[in-house]
């Protein structure tokens, strides 16, 4: 059950003020980096170095800003991480609680079997890409959706301007020209 | 440990909100990026608005913390990599958050959206000092007025909680002024799944 625009985004707007009068705005692309540290200092534990006034990283990119992306790959358990492990778990229990996402739906999206049929693997293949693509683009910008687009536009910043501009721009022509079918 | 309570219970209420208004679901994210069903839309203009009115009228009335804002620095890179994710986001109906979601609430496909992006994400640590190179990511953190107490360099010198609070509104009155789709015809598809 999918709940009415205003309910869903005066919802939605409350959790965005929740967050950034308790701790800070919401964030969730920086997250795939740390979790690949994680994983990397596991394979290779010299990637990431505690030194006398913190951490640092024989990668340029979690040792950029005094090595803050070392250091929280380092302490999983700090706000950011535990954020988006949380996010996880309430949007499962929120599915569950109505009634979960149907079988065919787990294997295929309605909108991918209206337009390309029963293919599965074509469909995994399309997102493992744009997951690929997704996430170079969001480390690129310094952000995503949720950084960016929510908390950046809600904080009036330029920044969050300019992304929404490139998002939207790529999205939309991609979204009608991959999508002419409607579900 | 507050700060780990307070991740838990925000982030788990972000999860729940997003599954419930569609956002975990790729047929209503291709709905609004093809622009035959602005419900998504609406509601999150609808949110960034709302949460625009409430922060910047809670710091002119003193209780949120001005140093609680996260501005990010806006440089070229934000608009080059705000069209790569664009053209993933409309291919597979995920962003970083929504895919984590939606993988979280079964969708087989949402798994190997995140395996691509956690890939993507150590493809970018790699070629980090390739784009630091090109100048791309240098800039600033620019608001759209002045924030008082606040660090941040603006593009103009209106006050900024002002502008923040009357760009809220205008958000606002966007997402209600917005049609319901603008284009494609036929039956307008059901709000409920």
């Amino acid at each position: 059950m999918t709940l009415n625009w205003k309910t869903g985004g005066l919802l939605l707007g409350l959790v965005f003020f929740a967050a950034v009068l308790l701790v800070k705005p919401i964030g969730v692309s920086t997250q795939f980096v740390i979790f690949d540290a994680i994983l990397g200092d596991i394979a290779t534990p010299d990637l990431i170095t505690q030194t006398e006034d913190g951490y640092t990283s024989s990668n340029a990119y979690l040792a950029k800003s005094g090595g803050k992306y070392a250091k929280n790959a380092a302490n999983p358990l700090n706000y950011s991480f535990v954020f988006v492990l949380a996010m996880m778990v309430g949007a499962f229990g929120s599915a569950r609680l109505r009634g979960g996402v149907g079988a065919d739906e787990r294997k295929l999206p309605a909108i991918w079997y209206a337009n390309y049929g029963d293919t599965p693997i074509k469909r995994y293949a399309v997102t493992f890409l744009s997951g690929f693509i997704v996430l170079y683009g969001a480390r690129l910008a310094g952000g995503c959706t949720s950084g960016h687009m929510m908390s950046g536009m809600m904080q009036t910043a330029i920044s969050g301007y300019i992304f929404s501009a490139g998002a939207f721009a790529a999205a939309i022509p991609v979204s009608i020209m991959m999508y002419k079918k409607e579900a | 440990m507050t700060t780990i309570i307070l991740a838990i219970v925000i982030g788990a209420a972000f999860g729940a909100v997003l599954d419930r208004i569609g956002a975990t679901d790729p047929n209503w994210i291709t709905k609004m990026l093809s622009l035959t069903n602005l419900h998504l839309m609406k509601a999150i203009m609808l949110a960034i608005g709302v949460g625009s009115v409430l922060m910047f009228s809670g710091q002119m009335l003193g209780f949120v913390d001005v140093g609680h804002m996260s501005v990010k620095t806006a440089y070229a890179g934000v608009f080059i990599g705000g069209l790569l994710l664009g053209a993933g986001w409309a291919a597979a109906g995920y962003c970083p958050g929504t895919g984590l979601g939606a993988a979280a609430s079964g969708r087989k496909d949402a798994w190997f959206f995140i395996a691509g992006g956690l890939l993507g994400a150590a493809a970018y640590m790699l070629s980090y000092p390739f784009w630091k190179g090109t100048g791309l990511l240098s800039g600033e953190k620019l608001t759209l007025g002045a924030v008082p107490g606040a660090n941040y360099d603006s593009l103009t010198t209106l006050p900024g909680d002002v502008l923040g609070l009357v760009m809220g509104l205008v958000i606002v009155a966007i997402a209600f002024a917005l049609p319901d789709r603008l284009r494609g015809q036929g039956v307008q598809p059901a709000p409920a799944e």
